[in-house]
């Protein structure tokens, strides 16, 4: 059966989603979802194991061969996402439970846990397929789904988010689609190995440039890149908690893993960035994203619209580490991945507990906080050093890699400004960890006590891994600098 | 709707040709033009002109809501069910080579399975948008 591993990694979840929809209670449906993360979690570790051991590992679905049917196919940096997306599901499903209950009418849970085991079929799947058309579908599975969960939010005001993120997702799949139908077009396959030596072969040409344009713009909305960004804080902010912290944690990822993917894989170093230039336009952008949504987060009052505006700039980050297009640079982008998965987890999952005992983000509502919840805020601290990049937390490491990749290439200003960002970050994280610790809270309100356990354990998983991590990364960043030299093209 | 007489019968006589005619695009897919998505569709057509001429909530006694939500479910678990059987069988998934003593009797019998899958669940999908939509000025 192992050998069917990369097809059941998509097929559980996907045979998951009907049965939590069909589930009376909600109860049962999170035992399902529960269930499927870490059943997950589980092959996507067995595949990376596989996959360092004996290289890539190629699937052909219904027995037919590569370039005419559809190849799933894992190769070290694909393996790498799949354990931080089911990594990530497989800490946020037992946090739901609770978080939901609090948030969510009795009525829909079921049906939240399908869409969240949907949203992690899609997810999963773009991340295992060898077939750009594939990719398509998956994200279409994974964006719908999201938009669903979104819109559960308590605030009305989700309604309007999900629809607004779903009209720019749109946009952004079809921009996608368009690209892969210009591909198709040129050279007849859908396959990601068989595309790469075609369009080698056929060179630049005007159609497969616009296929390129419309792929990336596609691309970067989808990842919530700067101009691109305006569905991001929003979606975050009025989300239900445990979407947040899922969403957060994986969605934008995986949008990177395509940008990879489609750039790197497909069209090959020499024409993304030789002929097309593409670090051009995505180091100013990515420099633009870290400096003004940093400094946009420190404006903020509630506290997950602020870490939305610091996700668009980590994601700054994540591109920055791309569009250096060297070997550190890129490891640095992998590992970021990672560890901004780590990160944003942990912080959102905190800000969930805030959300169960108070009922509200904003900033005003935390006072006095670091008394009642010392757990909770405890996280909290602890993820924003991660993401201010304090060393022995996984933010150092990855900001350390993007420094050396910005060093490496002498350029001097860009490391003087991720370390300008990073300031901006201890901003920030201050100014909630002041309102928490330093300020009275209004009278004596006995019902806001510690988050119960089984929120609490879960988000202390995350921040523990933010410092295993971060103390020991040597597994992260052999794994990282492995996939980056094979997306660079040097070692098989 | 009640006393429209000419729409009660007509409808009458018309919905065994459309469910008919709905099973005939599922099993024709293989020569012709058709399949399961097609299928489907045209399978729902025929419960929402029902439930257009006789009013919603008889259409719901005749096809109650939790009926057509586990129809949604099913049908994945058919398409996706065949391709388990064919990995348990020794095949990849969805190799419907495995499933019958000759390679081209198992591809046959796969794909009409699958689409019966995918008949199933745009039929359950379909009607249950329909009644979402439609059940939404009772509620007021």
């Amino acid at each position: 059966m192992t050998a069917h591993l990369p097809v059941l990694q998509v097929i559980i979840p996907l045979l998951a989603a009907p049965l939590c929809a069909l589930a009376r209670r909600g109860r049962i449906a999170w035992g399902i979802a529960l269930a499927t993360s870490w059943t997950t979690f589980w092959i996507a570790i067995q595949l990376l194991a596989r996959v360092r051991s004996e290289g890539p590992i190629s699937y052909a679905l219904g027995g037919w061969a590569a370039p005419v049917g559809i190849e799933y196919r894992i190769d070290l940096l694909s393996a790498f996402v799949l354990v931080i997306v089911t990594g990530i599901g497989a800490v946020v499903t037992p946090y739901a439970l609770k978080s939901v209950e609090r948030e969510i009418e009795a009525a829909k849970i079921p049906l939240f846990y399908a869409a969240f085991v949907l949203c992690l079929t899609g997810l999963l799947g773009i991340t295992v397929t060898g077939d750009v058309f594939n990719v398509f579908v998956f994200l279409e599975i994974s964006s719908l789904s999201a938009y669903a969960l979104i819109g559960l939010g308590q605030d009305r005001r989700a309604l309007t988010a999900a629809f607004q993120y779903l009209i720019m997702g749109s946009i952004g799949a079809t921009f996608i689609v368009i690209g892969i139908g210009m591909m198709y077009v040129m050279t007849g396959s859908l396959n990601m190995a068989d595309l790469s030596v075609l369009l080698a072969e056929l060179g630049p040409n005007r159609t497969i440039v616009v296929a390129f344009g419309f792929l990336t713009v596609g691309i970067s909305l989808k990842l919530a890149l700067f101009p691109l960004h305006l569905w991001l804080p929003n979606a975050y902010t009025y989300a239900p908690s445990t979407v947040t912290a899922f969403i957060a944690a994986t969605a934008t990822k995986v949008a990177v893993y395509m940008l990879l993917r489609f750039f790197f894989t497909i069209f090959g170093v020499v024409f993304s960035f030789d002929v097309m230039q593409l670090d051009r336009v995505l180091l100013p952008l990515a420099l633009i994203a870290i400096v003004t949504m940093s400094l946009v987060a420190i404006f903020q009052t509630n506290v997950k619209r602020m870490l939305a505006y610091s996700s668009v700039a980590q994601i700054g980050y994540m591109i920055l580490g791309i569009s250096l297009a060297s070997v550190t640079g890129l490891t640095g982008g992998i590992l970021h991945l990672f560890n901004h998965a780590l990160i944003k987890g942990s912080l959102f999952m905190a800000m969930g507990c805030v959300m169960y005992r108070v009922g509200s983000v904003e900033i005003d509502a935390m006072r006095g906080l670091g008394k009642k919840m010392p757990w909770t805020m405890a996280a909290f601290v602890a993820g924003g050093l991660s993401l201010i990049g304090v060393p022995l937390t996984v933010g150092f490491i990855s900001k350390w890699y993007l420094i050396l990749g910005a060093l490496e290439r002498g350029w001097w200003p860009v490391a003087a400004l991720i370390l300008a960002a990073s300031l901006m970050a201890v901003v920030y994280i201050w100014r909630v960890v002041e309102v928490a610790y330093f300020q009275e809270g209004p009278g004596e309100d006995s019902s806001i006590v510690e988050a119960p356990l089984a929120l609490l354990i879960p988000t202390w998983v995350l921040v523990f891994a933010n410092f295993y991590f971060g103390i020991d990364a040597t597994f992260t960043t052999e794994v990282a600098g492995a996939a980056a030299r094979s997306l660079m093209g040097l070692v098989p | 709707m009640e006393d429209r007489l000419i729409l009660r019968v007509g409808a009458k006589i018309l919905i065994p040709f459309i469910l008919m005619f709905a099973l005939y695009v599922q099993f024709h897919g293989d020569y012709g033009p058709g399949g399961g998505f097609q299928a489907g569709l045209i399978f729902a057509s025929a419960f929402i002109l029902y439930a257009l001429i006789f009013g919603l909530d008889t259409a719901k006694r005749v096809l109650p809501l939790g009926f057509v939500w586990f129809c949604g479910a099913l049908g994945v678990w058919i398409f996706a069910g065949v391709g388990v059987v064919t990995l348990v069988m020794g095949g990849e998934f969805l190799n419907y080579d495995v499933l019958a003593h000759e390679p081209e009797h198992g591809q046959e019998l796969g794909i009409l399975l699958v689409e019966l899958g995918v008949l199933t669940t745009v039929f359950g999908v379909m009607v249950a948008m329909f009644y979402a939509f439609a059940g939404r000025r009772q509620v007021r």
